[in-house]
């Protein structure tokens, strides 16, 4: 009787929780009399994709879209790619700096990156002059500034998944003649899989929400812009496109959920790794 | 191999990394150190005018100005706010979540995913609708429409505060839960068969034995609380009416790319990033505590 009760209230909880996102979508397919009506329902009739297709065309939230998927994918790429080197050398070698080394990557971690946006906006300008495709107002810049936020992490986690896989292994696969770059990315790296996906999902996630850094970099070019800061140009005082608003945030929000979705076992079980490791 | 072929390929391994951090987070940092020294406005950044070493300067203006000590209280009192709350709200459930059946868990920790993995910008917007003055389905459900929550600074705060626990009280719970879960069956077994009541396990059994993780989920909430951007600038549009409902890290943003006061906004960074290296300290002698070895 009594876990009765509290199973009604753990479910209402759960409700009130997800409430938030169901608008989202609810309001993302109402027609448009019903978003500003003066007395909201939460539920629909005449569910229409009319949001969606303003949304897209009007407000060009494709382009922005794929904008922010690029230099996601890029960002995750080029981390598992640094982080994976960089792991196995503070794992698999000894040398007299790593110490140092690990204590500076932990405290870096620390660091707000929000701090940094002055240094980093005038670091990116003088790039610009040099590189136009890493420097301000192109995508390049905030691929670089993500990968940075998402290195020390990522090595820092990746470490134990390494240290897990036996020396032996690395012993047999060089008897059996294999050269030192096989071993690594034949052996080791599908290997350590586990660890690189829990890393990948959180730089995933660190890149595609990212708004500071695409408000302050992006300045002038519109069509760089990326997902979180086109959402912000819908919102205008006293005249918000509400249902354009929800509809874009439902398409910035799903990749996420159901990349979350898919990977939370593995992301559990990675980060139990790294702390065991 | 020998030991220096060991440093060498080791070396070659960490290059592209030493790099990439060198470049983008050490270098910035020396950077914003150096920027905060310096009378850096508009006119420098142009070239208009000549770099002057300010040495203290920035630090001084800003110690000395009435806004600054009032945008720290309320950056200390809205982490403060935020991180009770996310704890109480966390460990609560993660306690709930072990007293019902599996199915009841799983809806539970569904929807907290949910809410975990909405981005901070797309979060926002949809608490700003839901509690719109005139089409939000709060103020319907209410009866008090066209009353404006972001209007007065105090429900602004409120209606922000309520969104970041909504979004981070999920890993609390989730971690919470696992090392409840942990703990082996026959200590709480032991505790019964000594008559031990449940309050009285919760308190001295269970508690103690959760302190090490209490204490690493508290200090990552501090320090995620306390550099909230996104919620604060989006849902109050960018730091409230005249500034009111500014946090350290809006301030320093506005500081810095609303007013030109390059100089003045690292500084601010500089005071914000040594405040979170405290933090962190107590932060790394907690990890030390709980168990992770370097």
């Amino acid at each position: 009787m009594r876990r009765w009760i509290t199973e009604a209230v753990v479910l209402v909880i759960a409700a009130v929780v997800a409430f938030p996102l169901f608008w989202m979508v609810l309001s993302a397919f109402k027609p448009e009399d019903e978003i500003i009506s003066a007395d909201p329902v939460p539920w629909t009739t005449r569910p229409t994709l009319d949001s969606f297709t303003r949304a897209l065309t009007v407000a060009n939230f494709g382009r922005y879209f794929m904008n922010s998927v690029i230099v996601a994918l890029i960002v995750v790429a080029l981390s598992i790619l640094i982080s994976f080197l960089a792991a196995t050398a503070l794992t698999r070698f000894r040398f007299r700096s790593r110490t140092t080394l690990l204590i500076m990557l932990l405290v870096v971690q620390m660091v707000p990156v929000e701090a940094l946006t002055v240094p980093l906006f005038f670091l990116m300008r003088s790039v610009g002059d040099n590189v136009p495709a890493f420097g301000l107002n192109h995508l390049g810049s905030l691929v670089l500034v993500h990968l940075a936020f998402s290195l020390p992490f990522a090595i820092w986690m990746l470490r134990g998944f390494v240290a897990a896989v036996p020396v032996e292994l690395e012993e047999a696969a060089t008897l059996d003649g294999a050269s030192r770059f096989r071993f690594l990315w034949q052996v080791l790296f599908p290997l350590v899989a586990p660890g690189l996906v829990a890393t990948s999902v959180l730089s995933f996630i660190h890149a595609w929400n990212d708004f500071l850094f695409a408000k302050t970099f992006i300045i002038s070019a519109v069509e760089n812009q990326t997902l979180p800061l086109a959402l912000q140009v819908f919102v205008k005082p006293d005249q918000n496109d509400w249902g354009a608003i929800m509809a874009g945030s439902t398409l910035m929000t799903i990749p996420v959920l159901i990349f979350f979705l898919f990977v939370q076992r593995r992301l559990v079980s990675g980060l139990a790794g790294a702390v065991k490791g | 191999m020998t030991a220096k072929g060991q440093g060498r390929t080791a070396f070659a391994y960490l290059t592209p990394a030493l790099l990439v951090l060198g470049g983008l987070l050490a270098y910035p940092i020396y950077q914003l150190v150096l920027i905060s020294l310096y009378d850096y406005g508009q006119e420098q950044v142009s070239g208009g005018a000549p770099l002057t070493f300010l040495g203290l300067g920035n630090y001084q203006k800003l110690l000395g100005e009435q806004q600054f000590w009032t945008v720290l209280g309320q950056t200390v009192a809205f982490a403060a706010v935020c991180v009770v709350g996310t704890l109480i709200v966390g460990a609560f459930l993660a306690i709930l979540a072990t007293r019902v059946r599996t199915w009841v868990r799983m809806t539970l920790f569904l929807a907290a995913l949910g809410a975990w993995s909405t981005p901070a910008v797309a979060g926002s917007t949809i608490w700003l609708f839901l509690f719109d003055a005139n089409f939000g389905f709060v103020n319907e459900v209410l009866g008090i429409q066209g009353f404006s929550w972001t209007f007065d600074k105090w429900t602004a705060f409120g209606l922000v505060a309520a969104q970041v626990i909504w979004c981070s009280f999920p890993f609390v719970m989730v971690t919470l839960y696992a090392g409840i879960k942990a703990i082996p069956g026959e200590v709480l077994e032991a505790a019964a068969l000594d008559g031990a009541s449940a309050f009285r396990t919760a308190w001295s059994v269970t508690l103690p034995l959760l302190r090490p993780i209490i204490l690493v989920v508290t200090i990552q909430s501090i320090i995620w609380d306390f550099k909230v951007f996104t919620q604060i600038y989006v849902m109050t549009n960018g730091g409230g009416i005249a500034g009111r409902n500014l946090v350290l890290n809006v301030y320093a943003y506005q500081q810095a790319f609303a007013a030109s006061e390059y100089g003045l906004g690292a500084a601010i960074g500089v005071v914000m990033t040594v405040l979170l290296l405290v933090i962190t300290l107590f932060y790394l002698r907690a990890l030390r505590r709980s168990g992770e070895v370097l």
